[in-house]
């Protein structure tokens, strides 16, 4: 079993390290967002400041929808899901073995583009720590959810917009616990309840998910 | 005896042409009370109860208001619970009743909001506050349209059933934690406003009616969804011989 | 009577948002019940006329 998921993450991962054009994309795509921003609004740093965790969290939601999109995509068209969904291996383990190998790539992106972006928009250094751990917590269960609406959707060749809308209303309770552990800790206010509440909803996600994931990749299969 | 009792009954009621020709007369069940429930409920709420003596009688829209949001409630609740007898017991019924449910439930949604937003302009002045209770409502209509526009994405019913059985598993066990989160972060960083209901404790005069309309517009949903089941499922057997026979004979 | 009919009518002030709430709920309870009726005579009337029949 333990074999399983070893040999799923390791392909997985030296498949996206190969391509790491995808990753470069992936980065900018969250540069971009966070940077063009300030452009639509004045260089007044409260404002900046004051929309700072909402900002970050947004466009850590729109990216890891847009790269999310692809986790099945080569497997579905290449056959190897056939033999996934044949093989006597649990569905739901390989399932959490191409997420972690998903987010272990995308959430280093985010871990470490965040805290030069955010600099830039004048939040104070005492508020990164928090941030990160939140991104750390947060950008796993977002990866979950979203496996699960990217495998639901995995039939129909252009679904990012029902992709959308079927998971964004699911992200509520992330970007609500993870923008609120980040405002707190500008502020200077105890963010840990924040933190444990995401710790929290990723142990939760680890746990499900992964059952949803393959329950939806069987009903798409069939 | 008993269980070989109920294994016919649960196959008969399994049957397709059964269903459909009983469920006819049981929509009318369920008409006739929700829709004598609910009016008692409408008329008391215009007529027979007292103006609220803090809001005045803006607060009979509590006698839609708060029905529509429990039914959004029940309806998602009920759409995921025959999600699980879809996924585990694969019955045809319970694929259907996702699909006739889910815009009858997102329909209410919409009426909850909308006669949500209606009494907030005259108690909070204006049309939408980020309150805790209409915030959650608001999600609650996304992950309805979600479903409905998956069950539009996908050609073959049986597959976008079965995926739509699978979302609302999934979004009904993110509805307490959505309504968690955002009760937090109202409560943190807006501080408390203006409920629109709850926190007094209710006249008992006032009591009976709300729950009569709880109660009528869940029959109502229930006849509602009975139609919408019927005609899913006569399209689904639109090439069958049964219905062919059927709609010849009349 | 008519004056108390008035009264009733004016809402004590609200009569706009009280009756738009209701009128609201009412199109929407009708909408639901014309959907299915409208729908399916439309489609009962689709097979009968064969359009469904496999040749």
């Amino acid at each position: 079993m333990g074999g399983v998921f070893g040999a799923v993450l390791a392909r997985d991962l030296r498949i996206s390290l190969r391509q790491r054009g995808t990753l470069v994309h992936h980065l900018l795509f969250f540069v971009l967002v966070v940077a063009l921003f300030p452009l639509g609004t004045n260089t007044d740093e409260t404002i900046l400041v004051a929309v700072a965790p909402a900002l970050i969290w947004m466009s850590v939601l729109l990216s890891i929808l847009l790269s999310l999109q692809r986790l099945f995509r080569a497997d579905h068209d290449e056959g190897v899901l056939t033999q996934y969904l044949v093989s006597p291996e649990p569905l739901a383990l390989i399932a959490l073995a191409k997420v972690v190998a998903y987010w272990l790539i995308s959430g280093f992106v985010y871990v470490l583009a965040a805290p030069l972006l955010v600099l830039l928009l004048g939040v104070p250094v005492h508020a990164l720590g928090a941030m990160i751990a939140a991104l750390a917590l947060g950008t796993p269960v977002l990866a979950l959810i979203g496996a699960i609406g990217v495998a639901l959707t995995l039939s129909l060749p252009r679904a990012g917009l029902l992709l959308s809308l079927l998971v964004f209303p699911l992200y509520v309770p992330v970007l609500i616990f993870g923008a609120g552990a980040m405002r707190a800790a500008i502020v200077g206010l105890n963010y840990a309840g924040a933190l444990y509440v995401l710790a929290a909803l990723a142990v939760l996600a680890i746990t499900l998910a992964p059952w949803a994931i393959a329950a939806a990749l069987r009903i798409g299969s069939e | 005896m008993a269980t070989s009792a109920f294994k016919r009954w649960f196959h008969r009621f399994g049957s397709l042409p059964y269903f459909y020709g009983v469920s006819r007369s049981w929509a009318r069940w369920l008409a006739v009370p929700g829709l004598v429930l609910a009016g008692y409920a409408v008329f008391a709420g215009l007529v027979l109860v007292p103006a609220d003596y803090q809001q005045g009688d803006v607060f009979r829209i509590l006698y839609i208001h708060v029905p529509s949001a429990w039914l959004s409630l029940f309806g998602y609740t009920a759409m995921a619970v025959a999600g699980v007898i879809t996924l585990v017991w694969r019955l045809k019924l319970a694929e259907i009743f996702i699909v006739a449910a889910a815009p009858i439930g997102a329909s209410f949604t919409f009426l909850a909001l909308v006669t949500g937003a209606i009494w907030g302009k005259p108690t909070w002045g204006t049309f939408w506050v980020w309150d805790a209770r209409l915030t959650s409502e608001l999600i609650l209509l996304f992950l309805y349209l979600g479903v409905i526009a998956l069950h539009q994405a996908i050609e073959s019913p049986r597959t976008a059933a079965r995926a739509c059985a699978l979302l609302s598993i999934v979004g009904v066990v993110n509805v307490p934690i959505i309504h968690y989160s955002v009760v937090w972060w109202t409560t943190l960083h807006q501080g408390a406003t203006v409920k629109l209901t709850g926190g007094s404790h209710m006249e008992s005069d006032m009591l009976w009616p709300l729950l009569a309309g709880a109660l009528g517009f869940t029959l109502i949903f229930g006849w509602l969804t009975l139609w919408g089941m019927r005609v899913q499922l006569l399209w689904r057997e639109r090439r069958s011989r049964w219905v062919m026979r059927m709609v010849q004979d009349g | 009577m008519a004056d108390s009919v008035q009264e009733f009518l004016a809402m004590g002030g609200y009569a706009r948002y009280v009756w738009s709430a209701y009128g609201i709920a009412a199109v929407v309870l009708v909408f639901n019940v014309l959907r299915p009726l409208v729908a399916h005579r439309r489609l009962k009337r689709r097979i009968r006329n064969g359009e469904f029949v496999d040749d």
